[in-house]
């Protein structure tokens, strides 16, 4: 029953929201405009994914922007300057960005170090060697990537599911498997739990912490790649800003930033209300963009200030003054 | 604390010393100073000048990380204020400008103060509330446009002179020794302290710990707020999309370099200051040594990961045993 109301509760706010924009702009409610809602935020679908493990386990994970954008650059370059067949492109990079989150991992465990200002030296250095890689767009024009762009399902109403929202829908299918399903999961949430209590009840917590952070850059990796379907291009400055969307997310999806409470379908929920909101500002014509920021950072702000009332209620009385400073 | 301060400090001097000196092999006119017009010209006085908004915001920061907080929307601030100084510049005095974006500051960090010293949110997810919808604030305020002004006042504190001084290194010094004065001067940097070593505790000692930490980031607020006019008087306009971004970063960075702990508890405010001046002592470098300007994040990334490691417990745990191990082997 773990982080149920709030995602019931993001649920009806997505439904509710829905409800209005459709009675607004009847147009919305069409397969066709939810299709593109999940070919448009199916990168940050992916990405908020692997954030939703790592917020749960009590961590948090700055380069997942960063490392979409390295990718991009990379799997531009490797096809096009360097000839490398698509494909295998793609697992260098894959395996790059595991190997990345695995250092991460291991130098948050190993030096004691928070995770907020591990991740912020990664989302520097991914940043950074994107930027050495090329600073310029690379355009790619490899035929794989036209024939995935081309694909689609098409679903009843005239709208069509692409190749890259049923990567994005797997992605978090396999992520509500893993985290409700498997001894992974209950130890990411035993993690966020508390270390010292997970330790001693024989998780280890060493190997977690670098399997975690691994698995949100080996998503961020992913949903790069799936990122360089979207544009066909690789560039350097290409997905600035995500962790924090990826974040928002996954807070709005009822997701404790504590960590040891949440849920992938919230954080999925979470990503639906953000690309509503875009797709609402879109349809008016009238609303510029920076609207999204703000109704994102009200969104934020009630769901926090939600969950803060959720954990005071929770708390014993006689804990609840002495605890209400830290 | 203070007898210890040299001590501390000697790192932060060495680095500092030897990045001029790279600076100097790269540019051998790097120490040339000349004045001009009344006011200073030379790559110095240029690190000092581009270095003054990572200072100022490195300035409330590090009081907020005493408490053991942090503060991620300083750069939202910033375009928040430069907004708000840019909009009013030409049908306003000085006066009025100032007021209304150090105001504009004081509310976002009472926000802030608010969200986590009485509600009891956790600081990095307060702040991230301010970060995200900030910088939607401040375009609204600027309706998406680069607002651009001429007014010759403003002009002034981003350009100006004192004594050959330009403006905003006065500025910066004078905000120095102002929270110098003020948190040292009296109990309060103590107070702060002590809250950020155990809360609770101090609490319960009568440390008014709501009050300090509502304190700390209403002054990180102002400190953004000022930094924010300055790089708007600096460019004669105000960019919503890009005033102060990633500066939140560069004045964590500084805190940091200044070896002020993110666990709280102890803070130097003049390391701190000294930490933005190294991040900006090395992008002048890099920027002058020719390369790239995109290695700048790469020097940086690493010069954190080297940071942190050195201030890692566990490393000086690791260094503890190994003294002890050479002490007791003769």
């Amino acid at each position: 029953m773990k982080g149920l109301p709030p995602v019931l509760i993001t649920a009806v706010v997505l439904v509710a929201g829905f409800a209005l924009c459709a009675l607004q702009f009847p147009n919305i409610a069409s397969t066709r405009v939810v299709g593109n809602l999940l070919t448009d935020n199916a990168f940050l679908g992916i990405v908020a994914t692997g954030m939703t493990f790592v917020i749960i386990s009590g961590g948090i994970d700055l380069s997942v922007g960063s490392v979409i954008g390295f990718t991009t650059v990379f799997v531009a370059l490797a096809i096009e300057r360097w000839g490398v067949p698509p494909l295998v492109a793609f697992v260098a990079i894959l395996a790059l960005s595991a190997a990345f989150g695995a250092a991460m991992g291991a130098i948050i465990h190993v030096f004691d170090l928070p995770p907020f200002i591990v991740t912020l030296a990664g989302m520097f250095l991914a940043r950074g060697a994107s930027f050495l890689l090329s600073t310029e767009s690379v355009p790619i024009t490899a035929p794989v990537y036209a024939s995935v762009s081309d694909f689609a399902l098409r679903i009843p109403g005239g709208g069509r599911l692409t190749a890259i929202a049923i990567i994005m829908l797997a992605i978090v299918i396999g992520g509500v498997l893993l985290l409700r399903l498997t001894r992974f999961g209950a130890n990411v949430y035993a993690l966020g739990g508390g270390r010292a209590t997970a330790s001693l009840m024989g998780v280890a917590v060493g190997k977690m912490t670098v399997k975690i952070y691994m698995l949100s850059s080996l998503l961020a990796g992913i949903a790069g790649i799936v990122f360089s379907f979207y544009t066909s291009a690789g560039y350097s400055l290409s997905a600035v800003g995500v962790e924090l969307d990826s974040i928002a997310a996954v807070v709005i999806g009822g997701t404790l930033l504590t960590g040891g409470q949440g849920s992938v379908i919230g954080t999925f929920l979470g990503v639906l209300i953000q690309g509503m909101i875009q797709t609402y500002i879109n349809f008016d014509g009238t609303l510029s963009s920076w609207w999204t920021k703000i109704a994102t950072g009200v969104l934020l702000f009630a769901f926090i200030a939600l969950q803060q009332g959720l954990v005071a209620l929770a708390r014993p009385p006689a804990a609840k003054r002495a605890g209400a400073v830290s | 604390m203070t007898a210890l301060l040299p001590r501390r400090g000697l790192a932060q001097i060495l680095a500092l010393v030897v990045i001029l000196a790279v600076d100097r092999v790269v540019s051998p006119q790097f120490f040339d100073l000349r004045l001009q017009d009344g006011r200073l010209f030379g790559s110095l006085i240029d690190v000092l000048n581009r270095g003054t908004p990572v200072a100022l915001l490195s300035l409330g920061m590090v009081l907020v990380i005493a408490t053991r907080g942090i503060d991620l929307s300083v750069g939202a601030v910033m375009a928040i204020c430069g907004a708000i100084a840019a909009s009013l510049a030409d049908s306003h005095g000085l006066p009025v400008v100032l007021a209304a974006a150090l105001g504009a500051g004081l509310v976002c960090g009472l926000w802030n103060g608010f969200l986590v010293a009485v509600l009891g949110m956790q600081p990095i997810v307060a702040t991230l509330i301010l970060m995200v919808a900030g910088r939607g604030i401040a375009q609204l305020i600027t309706e998406g446009r680069i607002v651009t002004f001429s007014s010759p006042d403003l002009v002034w504190l981003g350009n100006g002179a004192i004594l050959g001084v330009p403006v905003p290194i006065a500025i910066a010094l004078g905000m120095l020794i102002l929270t110098g004065a003020v948190v040292r001067g009296s109990a309060l940097g103590l107070l702060i302290e002590a809250t950020g070593g155990n809360a609770r505790a101090s609490e319960l000692a009568g440390v008014a710990t709501r009050g300090m930490i509502l304190a700390v980031y209403v002054w990180c607020g102002v400190c953004a707020a000022l930094a924010g006019v300055i790089a708007a008087a600096d460019i004669m306009g105000a960019d919503a999309n890009n005033a102060g971004l990633w500066l939140e970063l560069d004045a964590i960075l500084a805190v940091v370099i200044g070896g002020t702990s993110l666990f709280g508890g102890r803070f130097s405010l003049v390391l701190a200051v000294l930490g933005a001046l190294i991040i900006q002592t090395m992008n002048t470098g890099i920027l002058l040594s020719g390369y790239p300007p995109e290695f700048n994040l790469l020097v940086k990334a690493v010069v954190v990961l080297a940071v942190l490691l050195l201030q890692s417990p566990k490393l000086s745990d690791f260094a503890g045993i190994m003294a002890r191990l050479r002490r007791t082997k003769p």
